[in-house]
């Protein structure tokens, strides 16, 4: 095995691709080539390395300096400079938003931007090639389902994940442990695994780079999520629109197949697994697990009525654990290090670490992994680097476009799933959108309530004629010709879906609504008297009341 | 469709015919053969996997990335979700309509450009963000929009 020098990482994670990474990684060949130093240094394309708005960015080992917003001319100054001569070029050196403890403790530049960060989903991301097998084995890569398949039974394997407390990561926080549970003890000829990646949730993009940065860590989850409840097959469902993360999951299961990772007898046991591939059509419903398995079926993704749940009757009408990748990518890391250890981050209730999507208006827009219980605060001022333009912060919608709209007073609310839920949001799928004080709550409720009417799936009548009226109203609040009857009316038509509607979708609609009606009663108030407060709604009809 | 796509069409049947579950996969291989799935494109589809055309079609409608009508060349789809709203997609979509003389659900004259909304597309590091075929483009503003559309459109 050749050694080098120097490691130069590329991010290959979406963003930064869009940014020209691809480009810049040629380039550094092509420029390493030119000083014969391909034999020493080596470019890999690995996974995000989270600061996407600082992209492209790619970080040089072993010093872990950082370098971001790169052009390609200044590719030839790093390989003269950094690779050939040693000299780190500082004025390419990412900045931190924030001050790191001291410089003993956080030495790389790349610790820096991790600093409040715990790595635990992402513990490969941005570090190894997610297209080489062996560098996710020589990461402790498999050794846990090797582990589970050869020293525990599947009984004791469940009792670790529930020891664990790790809840679902896909919107609802169901505890993970306890939902292989229900499935392993059915007797049944067919059992299956699905990894739900149909990840969908505006502001959420984790899923999509946990799979391009780190896809075996996905079937690795996979199988041992097989293994305890007794399952031989497993589908990971991805959405239609995610070319690359298909792409590097197939491959991902190739690679495992080839070395026996995947298969028949793994690790000389009698488990066998195999995963296949399925891409989505576009519709956001399929997130939802009984929709998803709809569309296994190649129907509409439209939910099913529950009970029965997948757990006991899903795809085929067999026992079905479904699973989102983070849920899924948690497993290896609890099941190698042991529950004790995983309890120990996070907060009591909700151990472990969330993997947030920070975006709006804010500095760093990217992707963080931090531990449970972490203050918005912290991810607005801290991580995020605060907002831009000298503006206010005025809310964070949290949880996607599902989720409620939290103001200022719930900055020191410690994000877990619990608590939110209380205030009447959601941690959801972890997508932080920070709104400042330029924007009109009224405009933005139309922006989340024409998602809901595009996609509801039409089945249930709660939702399908709710989410559409709920648009009108507020439409008509942005025009100045809501009334207060209507005003009563959304807070009825609201509780109505909530309560009645099939789904997730239908139930929470109105979350965001409700939240902003409780939150923003005055900027509810003006519109009803004919005045936008921030001046957005331009066609909003002035009436003689008001100024 | 000429005689070479309905034959090419058959082989795609036959390839998921026994497979169950897979009118997914048939559709998404039908249309990328002629771009869309017309009448006679589901009929078959519905006599080859023995399936009633109104369920056919019903998936076929249900889906956004499938089409029951000709597009243009390239789709452009733009996202509308809260995290563009937010940076800035509604001047994103006035520069595409400027310059293609089009609104959402509209395909140009020369059948080269459709436009049409789209929801989150998990771009949201890079908003506001628009795919154009599978290709996708991110942190767009007005000047940087037409400059794409201009290149593709030589």
């Amino acid at each position: 095995m050749p050694i080098y020098r120097s490691h130069v990482l590329v991010c290959g994670g979406t963003p930064c691709v869009l940014k020209g990474a691809k480009t810049l990684k040629d380039l550094l060949n092509k420029e390493l080539n030119r000083y014969n130093l391909a034999d020493e240094i080596r470019v890999v394309e690995t996974g995000c390395l989270g600061p996407c708005d600082e992209g492209p960015v790619i970080v040089v080992y072993p010093e872990g300096t950082m370098y971001s917003r790169l052009q390609p001319s200044d590719i030839p100054r790093i390989v003269q400079s950094h690779l050939l001569k040693g000299r780190i070029l500082q004025e390419l050196v990412y900045q931190a938003p924030w001050s790191p403890p001291s410089a003993q403790e956080v030495p790389l530049e790349q610790e820096k931007y991790l600093g409040l960060q715990k790595r635990v989903v992402l513990r490969n991301c941005g570090r190894i090639d997610p297209d080489s097998i062996d560098e996710y084995i020589a990461n402790d890569g498999y050794q846990a389902l090797g582990k589970a398949v050869t020293t525990l039974r599947p009984d004791e394997v469940i009792e670790m994940v529930k020891e664990a407390k790790l809840l679902g990561r896909g919107g609802a926080g169901f505890p993970t442990g306890l939902k292989w549970s229900f499935t392993a003890k059915i007797d049944a000829d067919q059992k299956y695994i699905i990894c739900n990646a149909d990840e969908g949730e505006p502001g959420t993009f984790k899923d999509r780079l946990i799979m391009e940065g780190d896809p075996h860590g996905i079937i690795e989850g996979m199988a041992i999520a097989g293994y305890a409840v007794g399952a031989n097959q497993g589908i990971i469902y991805i959405r239609g629109e995610y070319a690359l993360s298909i792409e590097r999951m197939k491959r991902a299961i190739e690679q495992a197949t080839a070395y026996g990772l995947l298969g028949e007898r793994i690790f000389g046991s009698d488990f066998n697994f195999t995963i296949q591939v399925r891409s989505g059509a576009g519709a956001y419903v399929c997130g939802e697990e009984t929709a998803l398995i709809e569309s296994l079926e190649g129907n509409r993704g439209e939910p099913r009525v529950k009970p029965p749940y997948p757990g006991v009757a899903g795809l085929w009408g067999k026992p079905t654990v479904v699973n989102n990748v983070e849920t899924l990518a948690n497993v290896p890391p609890i099941i190698l290090n042991g529950p004790e250890w995983f309890r120990r981050i996070g907060t009591e209730k909700c151990p472990g670490t969330k993997v947030f999507t920070m975006l709006g208006d804010i500095n760093n827009q990217g992707l963080i992994e931090v531990p449970m219980g972490i203050t918005l605060r912290e991810i607005v001022y801290g991580v995020g680097g605060g907002i831009p333009g000298g503006k206010g912060f005025k809310m964070a919608q949290t949880g996607g476009t599902s989720g409620g709209c939290l103001p200022a007073e719930f900055l020191d609310l410690p994000m877990d799933y619990d608590t939110l839920a209380k205030a009447g949001s959601a941690l959801g799928s972890g997508a932080m959108l920070i709104i400042d004080d330029s924007h009109c709550v009224v405009d933005l409720l139309k922006s989340f309530m024409k998602f809901f009417v595009h996609e509801s799936c039409g089945r249930c009548t709660p939702c399908r004629e709710g989410t559409m009226r709920l648009y009108e109203i507020i439409q008509a609040l942005a025009e100045g010709t809501a009334t207060m009857a209507d005003f009563r009316l959304l807070k009825e038509l609201s509780a109505t879906m909530q309560l009645t509607a099939l789904c997730g979708l239908g139930q929470s609609a109105p979350n965001s609504l409700l939240t902003c009606m409780e939150y923003f009663a005055d900027e509810f108030q003006a519109h009803l008297n004919g005045r936008c407060p921030t001046g957005t709604c331009k066609n909003i009809t002035v009436k003689s009341d008001a100024v | 469709m000429t005689v070479t796509g309905l034959s090419q069409l058959a082989t795609v049947i036959e390839k998921y015919k026994q497979t169950p579950g897979s009118l997914l996969d048939v559709l998404a291989e039908a249309q990328a053969l002629n771009g869309y799935l017309s009448r006679p494109v589901l009929q078959q589809i519905a006599e080859g996997l023995a399936l009633p055309e109104s369920k056919v079609y019903g998936v076929a409608t249900f889906y956004s990335l499938f089409k029951t009508a000709p597009t243009g060349r390239f789709i452009i789809r733009l996202c509308e979700s809260a995290p563009c709203h937010v940076r800035g997609a509604a001047d994103v979509l006035a520069a595409i309509e400027e310059t293609l003389g089009i609104k959402p659900g509209e395909t140009t004259a020369d059948g080269r450009f459709t436009l049409e909304f789209t929801s989150c597309l998990g771009l949201c590091g890079v908003a506001p963000a628009i795919m154009i075929g599978e290709q996708v483009y991110g942190n767009l503003t007005p000047d940087r929009v037409k400059e794409i559309l201009h290149n593709l459109g030589n």
